[in-house]
């Protein structure tokens, strides 16, 4: 015992004590790390738990989608755009569906771009459901989380309904949808409409109020409406921010202009206006949704188009033009015409963009995906800079980055 | 409302002959301009006080082999939400010089675009404050979305492409 007792003999004299150093630790937080979501590398300067600066290394999952797309005919690129956001595969299905229309000039009827919609909306629940229980997750709450799979998860049995698949969905055919809505999907939709409510209430019961997560939320990760237009964010991240802009509402597409809805908006650009602004958007999807499904219009569901749209099986077998127009289609026969598009929809981030330019050949010349998550992912340095690690992990979770996008 | 006719005057008369080929594939106006004019043309939109380009949309690159003396076209997608006007810009320019300005003094956004440009096409941006490879690992020597460059191994047999695949 005696020896720990500092007598004054032995306590060490001011020069005596070695000098202290002040450094930054570097922190390499990725590229998988169970926080961030994704494959991810973020190498962070950190001054004790403060981020100073960080560096991001991506593309540990590009798969060269652009390069692949130059050698594929059209309808087989659908498969390329549902693995860029993987939250919300029909609408990058269908996206890309109205691109290669647009470029062709095919009408698609009412009752095709109805169901579309629908499928859109229900996909942008299911996006934003990921983001909004994710942040929930992050802040210590589990429960939401693993309360409103559920619901994703019916989601998902109506997407099965409709094109037979569940995460890889590959909705949709040039010129429509390839089966119309069966009695089970109606059915399954106005279950969803009716069920949902009340779980998304409960939801943000949990969280919208909660002293923990308002505390870990607001005033985190914020960015001004100046650096976001700069920063060129789009969707629900811009919206936070304060602008209103919404592909849906500025260029409709597929009957967008039919439906009644609003489009919420933040004030901070922070991490809780981002959560706010995505629950809105999940009800205003609800919304259209019910609009779109009560306000169904008869008729057919794809184009008469009969060089591009597949004809239905039972055609081929028995007539000779659907037997032709079948060998043209699936061996990539079909050219189409000289041309350069660019169209946009509102995806599951924000704009989602597609470049198309044709030289009149069975695949594109060039197409290059603007992709949402790319663009503003280049932000987050200057986003989590001076905030906590803790922080940082929120402010991610809530721009949604997801890494199939991000990378292409 | 803005029309194409009012977008496309306005810009010959500040930039004269330095804005040409203009088109409009599915309403969206096109002009091409050349590569001591582009950030000056971008500048001009951003700034301008009735039409506020304030966004930028999207930067990409094209590879033309065939086209002697343009091989590389950089196109530029503007947005100007007041008016929602779109406006797209090419600027073409040659194999042997390959080099543009940056726009990332004008846009935050273009830094990562232009970075992906780079990495797919070699289109060097001129005063950009950290061109280097993006997508692709840092040690790849080639520029994977020129033309030339081959989808697959060349030197296979098993596979033939005579049917399928341009």
């Amino acid at each position: 015992m005696a020896d720990i007792e500092l007598l004054p003999h032995n306590v060490p004299a001011n020069a005596d004590l070695p000098e202290l150093v002040e450094e930054l630790t570097t922190l390499n937080l990725g590229p998988t790390h169970p926080a961030t979501h994704g494959i991810f590398q973020n190498i962070l300067k950190m001054d004790g738990e403060k981020i100073v600066s960080g560096e991001q290394t991506i593309g540990y999952i590009h798969r060269a989608f652009e390069k692949i797309a130059e050698r594929r005919p059209f309808y087989q690129i659908t498969t390329l755009t549902d693995r860029m956001n993987y939250c919300s595969s029909p609408i990058n299905n269908l996206g890309w569906h109205m691109t290669v229309e647009k470029l062709l000039s095919v009408e698609v009827p009412k009752r095709a771009q109805y169901i579309r919609v629908i499928m859109m909306e229900l996909a942008r629940i299911t996006d934003h459901l990921i983001c909004n229980s994710i942040l929930g997750v992050d802040t210590g709450a589990f429960t939401g989380f693993l309360y409103v799979m559920q619901k994703r998860e019916e989601v998902y049995e109506i997407y099965e309904e409709v094109c037979g698949a569940r995460l890889t969905t590959n909705m949709g055919r040039l010129g429509g949808m390839e089966r119309d809505l069966s009695t089970t999907a109606i059915r399954k939709i106005h279950e969803f409409i009716k069920s949902f409510p009340p779980v998304l209430k409960e939801f943000e019961k949990l969280l919208n109020r909660n002293r923990i997560f308002m505390d870990r939320t607001i005033n985190v990760g914020g960015i001004s409406l100046e650096r976001a237009l700069s920063y060129g964010f789009t969707g629900p991240n811009l919206r936070a921010a304060g602008l209103d802009y919404d592909v849906r509402v500025m260029n409709p597409y597929s009957s967008y202009e039919d439906f009644e809805f609003d489009i919420p908006v933040g004030q901070h650009g922070d991490t809780y206006d981002r959560y706010m602004v995505r629950n809105e958007e999940m009800w205003q999807s609800l919304k259209i949704i019910e609009q779109a499904i009560n306000n169904l219009p008869e008729g057919p569901y794809y184009a008469d188009a009969p060089e591009y749209y597949l004809p239905p099986k039972k055609e081929v077998y028995r007539s000779m033009e659907a037997l032709i127009y079948h060998f043209k289609i699936v061996m990539g026969e079909i050219d189409a015409p000289i041309g350069e598009v660019y169209h946009a929809v509102e995806g599951g981030n924000g704009e989602l963009g597609f470049y198309l330019i044709s030289d009149g050949g069975r695949a594109p010349y060039r197409l290059h995906f603007r992709r949402p998550s790319f663009i503003y992912y280049q932000a987050y340095p200057e986003m989590c800079k001076g905030s906590t690690l803790s922080d940082a992990i929120l402010t991610m979770s809530s721009l949604n980055v997801i890494a199939g996008e991000l990378d292409a | 409302m803005l029309s194409n006719q009012e977008v496309a005057e306005a810009l010959l008369e500040k930039f004269g002959d330095q804005v040409f080929d203009f088109e409009e594939p599915y309403g969206l106006l096109t002009l091409s301009t050349s590569r001591e004019e582009i950030i000056p043309l971008l500048e001009f939109l951003h700034k301008h006080k009735t039409y506020q380009f304030i966004f930028l949309t999207d930067i990409t690159g094209i590879h033309y082999p065939d086209n002697a003396g343009k091989e590389f076209m950089v196109v530029y997608h503007m947005h100007s939400f007041v008016h929602n006007f779109r406006v797209r810009i090419k600027v073409s320019i040659a194999e042997a010089d390959i080099h543009i300005p940056t726009a990332t003094g004008l846009f935050a956004s273009a830094n990562w675009m232009e970075r992906e440009t780079y990495d797919f096409f070699g289109i060097m941006f001129d005063g950009h404050p950290n061109l280097k490879r993006i997508l692709n690992i840092e040690e790849m020597d080639y520029f994977p979305m020129r033309r030339e460059f081959p989808m697959e191994d060349a030197t296979r047999e098993d596979k033939t492409d005579a049917l399928f695949g341009r």
